[in-house]
């Protein structure tokens, strides 16, 4: 049970985490505010009005410091969702475990790291897509070596789901991007033994409740054998697919909110059916804001009757041998290697974002979604059937502005009271690595210690590699 | 060079000023599915749409509103931002002298922001769960009515 959660500065998320945590949640995971997410620092001015908003602002290694305070983080797990400057916000938790006299060894945790969704889907990227991947290989270098327990990559298809594609392009897209990972690795000089068993995926639990089992179960699959056959991976950890699940807040309504709770309890139905190993439950409210403590306890609690009422999940993989499931297994496993051929044929996964293939079949899938929807073939209770004439509107979490003031006053205050020579050497030594091919993470924690910004380090690798820019596809 | 005199649309152009839509997410979020489906969904019922893609600052989407010469800004922000973003965007067009284009916003707007931003000049919010059919009707029934 790991709810996602994040928001103004690390103090307050730190607050939301202890309540968590008190309610009997059993890890973590972090939200970052767009400008994070996007490596900027919260005094930029395209940061304006966003700052602390969709998840806790984090500009230097004080912030990482105040966001976990009071978690024993040998004890509890940390989930991180943060892509394009993964690097970085690993380096500044790293140098801040070292600071607290933790054990980097004993640390577990995930950082999502996914960069690849991020150009079909998500749309949070900085570099152009190579040297992107090349900070992913490089986190996966780092970490197999001296943070063994933790999860380097979340590769993601929840994403790419919410973007509007079928289930067979979450399941075949995902696992593309998983290959990649891994031979880009196995360029790197890594045993496929030693960091494939810290690989973990995440995947959307949607509505559609056997194809989404199904899905799950030809993910396993399909990954397994990669794992084996192709790239010959002997251990058996290598081979297994280990999954986070969210379910699919695209399909939450503003109209009848209550009813959401309804959809959440089955989408989790279906990814604990399917074997997920975590699971994030959305709140009923998302469509509106993020969650107010009554609606994330809610979505918590139906994590809870799931797991200690229900009884489903005393057994592994119950809906095996089902003639529907099997069937829909070898469906989609079928489709998604088709997928798999297409996207070799035209160079690989970095090709089909280049030409924009990943999405455009993605947009095209969103439009005829959407158009099944207007057409009333799908029925969406309370949107386009059962309609109440009346709406109730629900209560909705307000954040208070005075967040972003605050949040811009102390990253000022650190950066007048910090060394600034230091730090210049720091960034150097920074955009040195990087030219040079180096594993950027050493010079990346030495900075974090500098108390070097988010924002400064992205600019400096930004500054070798380039910002990536590209048309727009519709 | 005066802005205010370069925008000010001669006649006749106006009736194709009318018909073209700039659509565009401003600020961070990188939430582009709704956006995306509602330019094709525009695109197929005749209107001539612009979508110039993520991350414009209130700046630079004035800025393509004027050099397209758009009657119409389509805003689509779902980051909760749009209070701080959509009234400087208004603000912008204003001392650019774009007084004539009309700002629709989209998005995860909550009710209660509604009149906010009416106030400031907005002329109709799409929240979430708002069709596609209804948002198509609402710029055909427009512009029909202004072409008349």
């Amino acid at each position: 049970m790991r709810q996602f959660a994040g928001f103004g500065t690390a103090r307050q998320t730190n607050q939301r985490f202890h309540f968590l945590l008190a309610k009997g949640q059993t890890g973590l995971s972090t939200a970052f505010d767009l400008p994070t997410l996007m490596g900027m620092d919260s005094d930029d001015p395209r940061a304006r009005g966003e700052v602390g908003r969709l998840g806790v602002a984090v500009d230097t290694i004080d912030d990482i410091h105040d966001l976990y305070a009071g978690i024993d983080l040998h004890q509890v797990s940390v989930s991180m969702t943060i892509n394009a400057p993964a690097i970085v916000i690993l380096a500044f938790f790293l140098a801040d475990a070292r600071e607290r006299g933790l054990d980097w060894k004993r640390l577990r945790g995930t950082i999502q790291n996914d960069i690849l969704k991020e150009f079909h889907a998500q749309n949070e990227f900085v570099f152009p897509p190579e040297p992107s991947v090349r900070l992913v290989i490089d986190v996966i270098e780092f970490c197999t070596k001296y943070v063994p327990q933790w999860n380097t990559v979340s590769i993601s298809g929840y994403h790419i789901r919410e973007a509007g594609a079928t289930a067979v392009q979450e399941l075949a897209f995902t696992l593309a991007d998983g290959f990649h990972y891994v031979e880009k690795s196995l360029e790197r000089g890594l045993d496929i033994d030693e960091f494939a068993p810290r690989l973990s995926f995440f995947f959307n639990a949607h509505n559609d409740l056997f194809e989404e089992v199904a899905k799950y179960r030809a993910a396993r699959v399909l990954w397994a054998r990669a794992m084996r056959e192709r790239y010959g991976a002997k251990n058996a950890n290598s081979w297994k697919l280990r999954f986070h699940a969210q379910t699919a807040g695209c399909t939450l309504q503003a109209q009848q909110p209550e009813v959401n709770l309804i959809r959440v309890a089955y989408q989790a139905l279906a990814a604990v059916l399917g074997g997920c190993q975590s699971l994030h439950t959305n709140s009923l409210d998302e469509t509106l804001s993020l969650p107010t403590e009554r609606a994330a306890t809610l979505a918590l609690r139906t994590q809870q009757v799931l797991a200690y009422e229900t009884g489903v999940t005393n057994t592994v993989d119950p809906l095996g041998g089902s003639y529907y499931v099997e069937a829909l297994t070898r469906q989609l496993q079928r489709e998604a290697e088709e997928y798999f051929h297409r996207i070799e044929e035209m160079g690989g996964v970095l090709a089909g974002i280049e030409n924009g293939f990943f999405r455009r079949e993605i947009a095209e899938s969103a439009y005829a979604y959407q158009r099944e929807v207007e057409a009333r073939r799908k029925i969406i209770v309370g949107v386009n059937a059962f309609i109440e004439p009346e709406q109730h509107p629900i209560e909705i979490l307000r954040l208070d502005p005075a967040i972003e003031t605050e949040q811009i006053e102390r990253l000022r205050r650190i950066k007048a009271q910090r060394d600034n020579e230091e730090v210049r050497r720091h960034l150097d030594a920074i955009r040195r690595a990087a030219e040079r091919g180096e594993n950027l993470m050493p010079a990346l924690i030495e900075a974090a210690g500098a108390r070097v910004s988010v924002g400064e380090a992205m600019q400096a690798l930004a500054d070798v590699f380039g910002r990536y820019e590209r048309p727009p596809t519709w | 060079m005066s802005l205010v005199a370069m925008n000010v649309p001669p006649p006749g152009k106006l009736k194709n000023q009318i018909r073209r839509i700039v659509l565009a997410k401003v600020g961070l979020d990188g939430h582009d599915r709704g956006i995306k489906v509602v330019a094709r969904a525009l695109r197929d019922a005749g209107f001539e749409v612009i979508y110039p893609g993520l991350w414009l600052s209130p700046e630079s989407v004035v800025r393509v509103v004027a050099e397209e010469d758009a009657g119409w800004l389509g805003i689509s922000i779902l980051s909760g931002a749009h209070l701080v973003l959509v009234p400087r965007v208004l603000e912008l067009l204003r001392q650019q002298g774009l007084t004539h284009v009309r700002v629709v916003v989209g998005g995860t707007i909550p009710e209660e922001d509604v009149p906010a931003l009416l106030a400031c000049g907005v002329a109709k919010v799409f929240g979430p769960g708002s069709a596609l059919a209804d948002i198509v009707q609402y710029f055909q029934s427009e512009c029909d009515h202004e072409r008349n």
